[in-house]
């Protein structure tokens, strides 16, 4: 499903934002990325979504391949990897049922199929009552659910979280970790980048790959 | 539907770079368009005056009627030529003391008459140019008893030259406010994409295609720019019309050139808008 193989990415000449890293998911497998800030969490993720390059080495997402795909392919790969991310990144001028509706408009759907796509969307992230209402006027966690909701629009293969929790309280962050892994449950991949070790504490058997300076220090699938 | 309303939203979005990119390209297109008014009215005289394009061969005295006939004949089957008419030394006289009305008793008091007989060639539609009269000329002044040929080369070859030193001059100065017009769009479309950047990052990352994010823009292009075309039309016709009245009486552009002048704008409008916009969506993205 998502391979990396020996990729190193450089944004300036002299030291590598990720060295060597190389690590495989599968499909339906729920991964945590770990590491203290700056590890190169974030850009293993925008290398996975190819928001970003590598340097050396190749990225492979599905049919997709860091080598071979070209600027035209790109909307078909990000229809397949939703991305989550820590400031939810919503249109504040939109409401929620809109802002889940547009990652299905931008992929031309027809409006007929748009609206009740939106409403199960909702409802599996808990939110079918607020609809109607702003970003602004939800809460941290709700925003975020909008934001899962969004990235769930698609059906894609995988889902991308950079850092989902960071910006919520401990009560919102769990039902968040709950919604990740109600959608792994139903066959989707997640690569959830995170810092919080509490967090990660409370999920076992799950894959935990960590970076430090930009390389794997730790792959519990390895080390099992 | 989005995409007008979009388009609309961002012309909103920075009224006074709108407004100086509509004036900027009204400006390059007026320019072509005072040149065009220019070239046409040159043209309209042109028509006139090649109607009356004719060339004259001067006959020796001694020309006999026979080889007059025969030269006639030929010359009458020449591709370029109308018709043929041979005016005698007497329909000469005549027709000067007629014409020249100031000088009509110099012309009776003469015991001979000084002019001569002459072939008046008359030219075809569509041969009535300075290239097909110096041919005929050519071909005129190669009789023996033809002394002299004269068909007013030098001032049709000026009107011509007027016509295209005016087309040349609308080219190049149309072109240089075309793409100083095109260079200030460019800026107006980059800060509308900047002032939209997380939007259409976000697009990015849920898989929009370049061509869903770019036709707004696309099109806000086209309106600036048919905006510009449209002041350029009603700047034209503002100058055609104060010169109608107080110079001289000018023709306005065939509906076709202002419609063509309106579309320019609005096509260097959309390109203009398009290069930016591609430019700003590459360096938004890895590619």
């Amino acid at each position: 499903m998502i391979q990396l193989r020996s990729v190193t990415k450089f944004f300036n000449q002299s030291d590598p934002a990720l060295e060597d890293v190389s690590f495989h998911v599968r499909k339906g497998e729920f991964a945590f990325l770990t590491g203290p800030s700056g590890a190169g969490k974030t850009t293993v993720l925008r290398l996975i979504h190819m928001q970003e390059m590598p340097s050396r080495g190749e990225v492979r997402v599905s049919r997709f391949s860091s080598g071979r795909v070209r600027r035209r392919d790109l909307p078909q790969l990000r229809r397949r990897v939703g991305f989550v991310f820590q400031d939810f990144r919503l249109l504040e001028s939109l409401k929620v049922a809109d802002n889940v509706a547009f990652a299905l408009e931008v992929t031309g759907a027809p409006r007929s199929k748009i609206g009740p796509r939106v409403q199960k969307l909702l409802g599996q992230v808990g939110l079918a009552a607020r609809a109607r209402s702003y970003p602004r006027e939800l809460s941290g966690g709700e925003q975020q659910r909008v934001a899962i909701a969004r990235a769930l629009a698609n059906d894609p293969l995988v889902l991308l979280a950079d850092e989902p929790t960071g910006n919520l309280d401990e009560r919102a962050s769990a039902g968040v970790l709950r919604l990740f892994r109600e959608i792994n449950a139903m066959g989707t991949s997640v690569v959830m980048a995170t810092h919080d070790a509490a967090l990660i504490r409370q999920h076992r058997n799950v894959r935990l790959i960590e970076l430090e300076n930009g390389r794997v220090v730790f792959d519990s699938r390895l080390s099992s | 539907m989005r995409i007008v309303r979009e388009a609309l939203a961002g012309l909103g979005r920075a009224p006074l770079l709108s407004g100086l990119s509509v004036t900027a390209i009204g400006l390059g297109v007026f320019i072509i368009g005072l040149f065009a008014l220019t070239a046409h009215n040159i043209d309209v005289a042109l028509s006139g005056v090649e109607e009356r394009v004719e060339v004259v061969g001067y006959l020796e005295e001694d020309a006999s009627s026979q080889q007059i006939e025969v030269a006639r004949g030929e010359i009458g089957r020449f591709p370029e030529v109308e018709d043929v008419e041979y005016v005698t030394k007497v329909e000469a006289l005549y027709e000067a003391q007629r014409e020249l009305t100031e000088f009509s008793d110099v012309f009776s008091d003469l015991e001979v008459n000084p002019l001569p007989a002459s072939l008046e060639i008359r030219l075809r539609p569509g041969f009535r140019t300075p290239d097909d009269a110096a041919a005929v000329a050519d071909r005129l002044a190669a009789y023996g008893f033809v002394e002299e040929v004269r068909y007013g080369r030098e001032w049709v070859d000026r009107i011509y030259a007027l016509r295209r030193i005016a087309g040349g001059s609308a080219l190049i100065l149309g072109g240089s406010f075309a793409v100083g017009a095109a260079l200030l769009i460019g800026i107006a479309v980059r800060m509308a994409v900047l002032a939209r950047a997380r939007e259409i990052a976000i697009m990015q990352t849920v898989g929009a295609t370049d061509g869903y994010i770019r036709r707004p823009f696309l099109v806000e292009g086209l309106l600036t720019g048919l905006a510009g075309g449209l002041l350029a039309l009603g700047l034209t016709r503002l100058v055609h019309t104060a010169v109608d009245r107080t110079l001289l009486s000018v023709e306005w552009l065939p509906s076709s050139w202002a419609l063509a002048g309106v579309a320019f704008g609005g096509l260097l409008g959309m390109a203009a808008a398009g290069r930016a916009v591609r430019r700003e969506l590459r360096r938004l993205d890895a590619f």
